[in-house]
C-alpha cells in the first residue's frame, strides 16, 4: 500500500500534478489525487515523512531533472513539478519538525531595492523549494535594512539576491557590506543572480556564489549542503 | 486528401489595384506592339489559326513575328483551370492549387550541374596544439544520378517540402542525352512519393516517360486522375521569343493535357527592363502568351503562372537571386497570377553565394519569408540551391526545412475570437490576484499543443556555433531513414518496357 501511495506520489510529481484538478503531462491521470492529497493522505496514513520525501517527492523530481536534461521536459514542465514538491513539503514540514528532521535549509531571497523584476527571482524560489528547501520569499525593491533584519532573526543558511538592471545591481554590494557591518555575513552563503551580473561581478563584491539560471542556483545549495554533511 | 499548404489568408501584395490593371494593360500592349518572336513553325501556325497576326522574319534562324490581341489571350484564359491539381505516388501527398486561393506549397528545384559535399575536418591551433576545432568544408563536384536519389530521398523525409523538383542534373558517364529523362524520373519517383516535376531533356523520350508514370499510377487513366509528374517549360526566351525545341516540347505536353508551369526568367537590367514596370509588364506578357499558346493547344489544360524573374548583378551582370528587387517581382507576380486566377508557380530562396554559411542564410531566409508572405501556389523555393541555380547542397537543403517550418507557424491564422477573449480574461484575472503575478503555470495546456513554436533544432549548446554539424547529423539520420521505393513488380515492369533506366537504379535486383 505504501509503496503504491510513494510511487503514485512520484508519478504525479513527474507529471506536475500539483491537486487533482491538474491535468499533468497526458490526461492519463485526469481527476485522481495530485501530490498535495496524495501527500495528506501518505500524512494521515502515518506513512515515514522521510520516506514521502525521499522516495516519493525526491525520487519524482528527479526523473523530472533528467527528462529536462534530455530536453523531453521544458521549464513550464519542472516549475509545475516543483511547485507540486513545494506544496508537499508545506503539509510535511510540521510533520518533520516533530520527527526532528531537518530540512535541508533556509533559504531567504529578494530582489534588490531599487529593482521590481521578480520572474527570475520567483523562478528560483519555486524551484529551490521543489527541491526541498525552506524558502522565504521577500520580495521585490527590498530596502537593505529589512534583508539584514531577516538575516539577523530568521537566521537563513542561504541568501539569494536577485537584480534585472545595471543600475541596481550594485545593491546586491550594499547588503553584503551591511551584513559584514552587523557581523552576520559568516552565517550565511550569498548567492547572486539576474541578467546584469556575473560572475566577475560576484567576486568583486564578496558574493559566495553567482547563479547563471535557477538550477544553477539548486546545484550550488545542493554543493552547499553536501559540503556541510562531509564537514 | 491532398496535403496541407499554408493558408496566407492575408497575403502580402505590393500592387494598388490600379498599379495591377496598368501591368496587364501594358503586357497587352507589348503582345501587340512589338509583339512576340517565334522560332517554332508549329506554335507560329496554331496561333495563326486563332487569329493571331503572324510574318515570316528574315534572318539566319527561321522566325517569326506574332502579335496577339487582347481578346485572344483572354479568349485563351477562359479555359486555363483556376484549380490545378497534381498527384503523387502517395495520393496523401497530392497538391491541390487554387488560382484565387493563396495557399502556399514548398517545393524543391531548380536542377544544378554542382553537387556540394561537405565534409568536417578537424583543425588544430597553431599557437595551442590543444586546441582543436572541426570546421566544415564543402568540395563541389558533378552531379551523379545516385545524387539524385539521395536528394530525392531526404526530401521525402524533410517534412516541410510539399514536392520535388529535380535538385541536380546527372552527369553519369553512362547518361547520354537519350536516357537522362527517363533516369532522373525513375531516381526520383523511385525514391521520392511526393509530387514530382521536372524539365525535358529531350522530347523524344516522353513517351518512356509518361509510360513510366502510367505504370506508376496503374494506367492511363489513373495518371490522368492522379498526375503523379508535371512538367516545367522554358518556352520563352526574355526578352519576347518563343523558343524552337522548348515550345515544339511544350506544345506536345499540352496536346497530351500533362500538367506544365509556363515558366519565364527574364534578367532585370539585361534580358528586360531594369525598372520594376518594365520587367513586370514584359514577364507578364510573356507568361501570357505561352498560357494562351498552351490553351490553343488543347483548352482546359493544366497549367501553372511560372514566374521566375530575377535582377541581374551589376558587378557581373549574373543573375541575382539574392537581390531585394528579384523577391519583389516574384511578389508582383503571385499577385498578377491572382488577378488572372491561375495558380503561381513561384520562385523564393535562391540565394547569390556558392557555400552554406551567414550570407546563404540571410538571402534564402530573406525572399522565402517575403514571398511566401504573398501566396504563391505553388513556391518553388530552392531547398538546398546555392550560387544562383548552379549548386545544390543536401545539407542546405535540411536546413531549409527548418527556416520553412518558422515561416509556416509564423504565417499561421490568428486565433482571436470571443472564446478566446473570455479565456485570456479570466487568465489575467486568476494570475494577477496571485502574489507571484507569473502566467507560466498556464503554459503546460499549449506546451505540447503545437500552439508554440519550438526551437531552432539545430541549435549548439554552449557558446559554438554547431549548426553545421548538427543539421549534417539530421541529413544522416534522414538518409538512413527507408523510403517506399516503387515495388517490385511494377518496377520490372517499367525496366522491361521502359528502355534505358541504369540497371543500377533497380533498388530490388541490388538487393538480390
Amino acid at each position: 500500500m505504501s509503496k503504491d501511495m510513494l510511487a503514485a506520489i512520484k508519478e504525479n510529481v513527474i507529471q506536475g500534478r500539483k491537486t487533482q484538478d491538474d491535468i499533468g503531462i497526458d490526461d492519463s491521470l485526469a481527476g485522481t489525487p495530485g501530490v498535495v492529497e496524495l501527500t495528506q493522505q501518505a500524512v494521515e496514513s502515518k506513512m515515514s515523512p522521510q520516506q514521502i520525501v525521499t522516495e516519493g517527492l525526491t525520487a519524482g523530481m528527479q526523473v523530472v531533472g533528467e527528462k529536462f536534461s534530455t530536453k523531453e521536459y521544458f521549464i513550464p514542465d519542472m516549475l509545475a513539478s516543483a511547485e507540486a514538491v513545494g506544496a508537499a513539503m508545506d503539509i510535511l514540514k510540521p510533520v518533520l519538525e516533530a520527527a526532528s528532521v531537518e530540512t535541508k535549509g533556509k533559504f531567504a531571497i529578494a530582489t534588490v531595492k531599487g529593482d521590481i523584476h521578480d520572474i527570475g527571482k520567483n523562478i528560483v524560489a519555486i524551484l529551490v523549494k521543489g527541491a526541498g528547501y525552506e524558502v522565504h520569499d521577500l520580495g521585490i525593491d527590498v530596502p537593505t535594512e529589512r534583508v539584514v533584519e531577516f538575516v539577523n532573526e530568521e537566521k537563513p543558511h542561504y541568501l539569494g539576491l536577485s537584480a534585472l538592471l545595471t543600475t541596481t545591481m550594485i545593491e546586491m554590494g550594499v547588503v553584503i557590506s551591511a551584513l559584514e557591518e552587523n557581523k552576520l555575513r559568516s552565517g550565511v552563503k550569498v548567492l547572486i543572480g539576474g541578467a546584469a551580473v556575473s560572475q566577475e561581478f560576484a567576486q568583486e563584491i564578496g558574493a559566495d556564489a553567482y547563479c547563471v539560471d535557477a538550477f544553477e542556483a539548486v546545484r550550488v545549495l545542493d554543493g552547499y549542503k553536501k559540503a556541510s554533511q562531509v564537514a | 486528401m491532398p496535403r496541407n499548404g499554408i493558408l496566407v489568408s492575408r497575403p502580402y501584395e505590393r500592387l494598388h489595384k490600379e498599379q495591377v490593371e496598368l501591368i496587364h494593360r501594358a503586357s497587352m500592349q507589348i503582345l501587340t506592339d512589338p509583339g512576340l518572336l517565334s522560332f517554332n513553325r508549329e506554335a507560329v501556325d496554331i496561333l495563326a489559326s486563332h487569329g493571331a497576326v503572324v510574318k515570316s522574319v528574315s534572318g539566319a534562324h527561321e522566325s517569326w513575328h506574332v502579335t496577339m490581341s487582347e481578346e485572344l489571350v483572354l479568349k485563351a484564359l477562359k479555359t486555363a483551370p483556376k484549380t490545378v491539381t497534381l498527384g503523387a505516388r502517395n495520393p496523401d501527398n497530392a497538391l491541390v492549387m487554387k488560382g484565387d486561393e493563396p495557399t502556399v506549397y514548398l517545393i524543391t528545384g531548380s536542377e544544378t550541374n554542382i553537387w556540394l559535399d561537405v565534409d568536417f575536418p578537424t583543425y588544430v591551433n597553431e599557437a595551442d596544439p590543444t586546441r582543436k576545432r572541426r570546421v566544415p568544408e564543402f568540395k563541389p563536384r558533378r552531379g551523379t544520378v545516385d545524387d539524385l536519389c539521395r536528394a530525392a530521398h531526404v526530401c521525402e523525409h524533410l517534412e516541410m517540402v510539399d514536392g520535388y523538383i529535380r535538385t541536380v542534373n546527372i552527369q553519369d558517364r553512362d547518361i547520354t542525352e537519350q536516357n537522362k529523362d527517363v533516369n532522373k524520373f525513375f531516381a526520383s519517383l523511385n525514391n521520392n512519393t511526393k509530387h514530382f516535376m521536372s524539365g525535358l531533356t529531350s522530347i523524344k523520350q516522353l513517351d518512356n516517360v509518361v509510360r513510366m508514370a502510367e505504370l506508376i499510377a496503374g494506367g492511363k487513366q489513373e495518371l490522368e486522375a492522379n498526375p503523379i509528374i508535371s512538367f516545367i517549360t522554358c518556352l520563352v526566351k526574355s526578352p519576347l521569343q518563343f523558343v524552337d525545341d522548348t515550345t515544339a516540347t511544350f506544345i506536345e505536353l499540352c496536346r497530351r493535357g500533362l500538367p506544365v508551369a509556363v515558366s519565364s526568367s527574364p534578367q532585370a537590367g539585361t534580358s528586360a527592363p531594369i525598372k520594376e514596370a518594365g520587367i513586370m509588364a514584359q514577364i507578364n506578357a510573356e507568361v501570357l502568351a505561352g498560357i494562351t499558346l498552351g490553351q490553343l493547344v488543347r483548352p482546359g489544360t493544366p497549367l501553372l503562372y511560372g514566374s521566375v524573374p530575377v535582377r541581374a548583378r551589376m558587378d557581373t551582370l549574373n543573375d541575382s537571386y539574392g537581390a531585394v528587387e528579384t523577391s519583389q517581382y516574384n511578389i508582383d507576380c503571385a499577385q498578377m497570377a491572382r488577378f488572372y486566377g491561375i495558380p503561381n508557380y513561384s520562385t523564393a530562396g535562391v540565394c547569390d553565394t556558392k557555400i552554406p554559411g551567414q550570407q546563404s542564410s540571410v538571402e534564402r531566409l530573406f525572399s522565402d519569408i517575403v514571398v511566401a508572405m504573398a501566396g504563391p501556389q505553388y513556391l518553388h523555393c530552392a531547398f538546398g540551391l546555392l550560387d544562383c541555380n548552379s549548386v545544390f547542397c543536401l545539407l542546405q537543403a535540411v536546413l531549409d526545412d527548418a527556416h520553412f517550418k518558422m515561416i509556416k507557424f509564423f504565417l499561421r491564422q490568428p486565433r482571436i475570437d470571443q472564446a478566446e477573449i473570455d479565456a485570456v480574461l479570466k487568465q489575467i484575472r486568476e494570475v494577477v490576484a496571485t502574489p507571484q503575478k507569473m502566467y507560466i503555470g498556464h503554459i503546460r495546456p499549449v506546451l505540447r499543443s503545437g500552439e508554440i513554436s519550438g526551437v531552432y533544432p539545430f541549435e549548439g549548446s554552449g557558446e559554438t556555433d554547431d549548426v553545421f554539424e548538427l543539421a549534417y547529423q539530421r541529413m544522416n539520420e534522414l538518409l538512413a531513414k527507408p523510403v517506399q521505393h516503387i515495388d517490385e513488380k511494377t518496377t520490372a515492369r517499367i525496366f522491361e518496357e521502359v528502355p534505358g533506366i541504369l540497371p543500377r537504379l533497380n533498388v530490388h535486383e541490388r538487393r538480390d
